[in-house]
């Protein structure tokens, strides 16, 4: 490990020792925003390890968040819950790798409409089990399980993609997973198999989005398949990680923060029009900072470098 | 850098005015927080039942001279408005920050099942009474046993569904209808969960389900369903649906010519824009819900409704939540803005609403309306589990 990656270890440990504490300060509205922020933080940071690199944009975060608010809505009598939180994990992995192989042959814009379709489809074969089968009651996630305990959960799990993307980026899988988003035939013809890589990463977030449903089912309480399987979670996963930048691990996070928060100040100001001024935002973003706030730190300090060497 | 001026002198004039209203009167207005979906799947439906009752209160309350104190002192009420865009992650935020960040009084509760069932932590961790009005579960035991802040007041799913089996045996037992049962549902959560309740109910009562037949939610074309149903040759129809198939499925019944004695569509059937939409066809119609529409006080608050809101009230949750407002009302003017005090005060009084008297029996109202019928052109109860003043059910003569 070299020097400068202790110091940035030590940073990030530093870092989430202090954001552990946010729930000694007994604020529950800062809780509140804290739990979202982690929960946005997980799913943006596993989407990106798998869209930034590919360029393929997934908008199937929602099924994989609600496969896993399903699994401990079904499963909360029977098993302990820490068990439920992984077997939705497991779930998600697993729903990715079948949708996976199915579509990660298909490239650009048939991907995307193929992912946006997946909430719904899923969200209909659960509705049809529940219909023909097993009765919809008892859909009820009452535990004692606190919003700070939800908080502490996302944290780790936080940790857990930091890692995992840190690991990835310096593993032949990510140097196969840069090449190919790069140019997919170049790829090919290096004998990376394309295929498999795209899947790997794809099953990872996959699997992070069902454990996230898992964690936040407790929080909803009550899950429906319009709450568990809403497609704004996806629009809002991808806007956060495209505002951050995806091409850095800590993109996201950066898009993260300051959306939620921007989110929450429309919320808070303007209760009427918040949809309004929120598609707003999504305009302005997408116009304006196409690369993302990290896309602009870096430019910017590029052209700082450039005024500094040619004075 | 003019306009930036003048932008900053116009919203430091807001500001000073808003501040200069919340320090006219001579005592503090009460405040309320009141977070329910603007937008989202139940806009429409909260925007029937839910916004504009509180909208009346607040007006008639505030008209009134504002709340009588115990103390002899008069307060108004503020209300503070929320948007959870139908989602329990907002609905838990939006409770919070009315909590914390605005201080509120008093917090009204959200709209529909899921989202009071999501916020019943959040109210109970802060401390706020919420006394949900449009929350219809089997699961009130355990959440009001796990929740002391909690109050129900639109019954549970399986008396809704028994009390149709009621209707209906007792229709066949005085020979008005025979024994074949058509019954859809829509497949989503509440759909299935009546559906669920209501088969063994109808089959122990002596019913023969001839046509069983569910739909996903948003179906445009129910005209397979509703054919398939009158091909059954059923007695009565039975269709556990939501507002927007409750209208399709009445309005394809009437193009089928499906001709039963007894005809249920569930929510939104009390809508008065059904009535309005179908007109003298209605006559008959059985749906859930109901209210008793020929007390005075009922009288009275349909009118205000309609003066206040300039649109009428429906016939089943929207008198509830104007009565689970003046429970709030009346407990505040009898032991202050202690909240604690309030929901003790809740949970042993007895209140007089516009659905009558009212006392919490375990947390819960457990007379309360399940079905209701088109007569004469309103909807009125007919049966309810243990409230005065049905209706006897009359047969749906045709279309």
């Amino acid at each position: 490990m070299t020097a400068r990656e202790t110091r940035t270890l030590i940073l990030v440990v530093v870092a989430f020792a202090l954001l552990a504490c946010l729930p000694l300060l007994r604020h529950g509205y800062l809780l509140s925003l804290g739990v979202d922020i982690a929960m946005y933080t997980v799913l943006a940071t596993s989407w990106a390890l798998f869209s930034g690199p590919t360029h393929y944009i997934s908008l199937a975060t929602a099924a994989f968040y609600g496969i896993g608010a399903y699994v401990v809505a079904a499963g909360i009598g029977t098993l302990p819950y820490p068990a439920l939180v992984a077997l939705a994990g497991l779930a998600g992995a697993v729903a990715a790798a079948l949708v996976g192989l199915a579509t990660l042959r298909l490239s650009g814009v048939y991907f995307v409409i193929f992912t946006l379709g997946l909430a719904e489809l899923v969200r209909q074969i659960v509705t049809w089990v529940q219909n023909n089968f097993t009765g919809s009651r008892g859909m009820y996630v009452l535990t004692s399980i606190t919003e700070r305990m939800i908080y502490w959960e996302l944290l780790a799990l936080a940790a857990a993609v930091f890692f995992i993307g840190w690991r990835v980026a310096r593993s032949r899988l990510g140097f196969a997973l840069r090449i190919i988003g790069n140019d997919e035939t170049v790829a090919a013809h290096l004998g990376i198999n394309s295929a498999a890589c795209k899947l790997a990463l794809f099953v990872i977030s996959g699997a992070f989005a069902g454990m996230v449903g898992a964690i936040m089912a407790p929080r909803l309480s009550y899950i429906e398949p319009s709450i568990a399987f809403t497609s704004e979670l996806s629009f809002q996963v991808v806007i956060m990680a495209l505002l951050g930048g995806v091409h850095r691990l800590w993109g996201p996070l950066v898009g993260v923060i300051p959306f939620t928060i921007l989110w929450e100040v429309i919320a808070a100001r303007f209760p009427t029009q918040t949809v309004l001024l929120l598609g707003i935002a999504f305009l302005l973003i997408v116009y304006l900072i196409p690369n993302g706030v990290v896309g602009r730190i870096e430019s910017a300090l590029r052209a700082a470098q450039r005024r500094v060497s040619h004075a | 850098m003019k306009r930036r001026t003048a932008l900053k002198v116009a919203a430091s004039a807001a500001l000073t005015s808003v501040l200069t209203i919340g320090s006219a009167y001579g005592a503090e207005p009460i405040r309320f927080g009141a977070v329910a979906p603007k937008t989202g799947a139940l806009a429409a439906g909260a925007a029937i039942t839910h916004w504009p009752n509180i909208q009346l209160w607040v007006h008639q309350v505030n008209e009134r001279g504002g709340l009588r104190m115990k103390d002899g002192s008069r307060r108004k009420v503020e209300i503070i408005e929320y948007d959870d865009r139908t989602n329990p992650g907002e609905t838990i935020k939006a409770v919070e920050r009315l909590a914390t960040q605005d201080k509120v009084d008093f917090i009204v509760a959200p709209y529909s099942t899921g989202l009071n069932v999501a916020a019943a932590p959040v109210f109970a961790k802060l401390g706020y009474p919420q006394v949900a009005a449009t929350a219809i579960t089997d699961k009130i035991p355990e959440l009001t046993q796990r929740y002391p802040s909690i109050f129900f007041a639109l019954g549970s799913t399986t008396a809704l569904a028994s009390s149709v089996a009621d209707v209906l045996a007792k229709m066949k037992a005085e020979g008005k209808i025979g024994n074949r049962i058509a019954m859809v549902n829509v497949a989503d959560a509440f759909g299935i969960e009546l559906a669920e309740a209501s088969r063994p109910i109808f089959v122990k009562a002596g019913f023969e389900i001839v046509f069983n037949r569910s739909y996903p939610l948003g179906t445009q074309d129910l005209s397979p369903i509703v054919k398939g149903a009158k091909a059954s040759n059923p007695d009565a129809f039975v269709a556990w649906s939501y507002p927007p198939d409750t209208f399709a499925l009445t309005e394809q019944s009437k193009i089928e010519g499906l001709n039963v004695k007894a005809y249920y569509t569930a929510v939104a059937t009390a809508f008065p824009a059904y009535g309005g939409k179908f007109g003298k066809s209605v006559e008959g119609h059985l749906g859930a819900g109901g209210v008793n529409t020929d007390t005075a006080e009922m009288k009275a608050y349909f009118a205000a409704h309609q003066k206040v809101t300039g649109k009428p009230a429906d016939y089943w949750a929207s008198a509830v939540t104007y009565a689970s407002l003046q429970v709030l009302e009346q407990s505040i003017e009898a032991v202050g803005t202690d909240r604690k005090a309030v929901i003790e005060h809740i949970s042993k009084s007895t209140f007089q609403t516009v659905m009558g008297p009212w006392k919490f029996v375990n947390q819960s109202i457990d007379k309360v309306w399940t079905v209701g019928q088109w007569q004469g052109g309103v909807f009125h109860g007919v049966a309810s589990t243990g409230l005065p003043g049905a209706k006897p059910v009359i047969v749906k003569t045709g279309w």
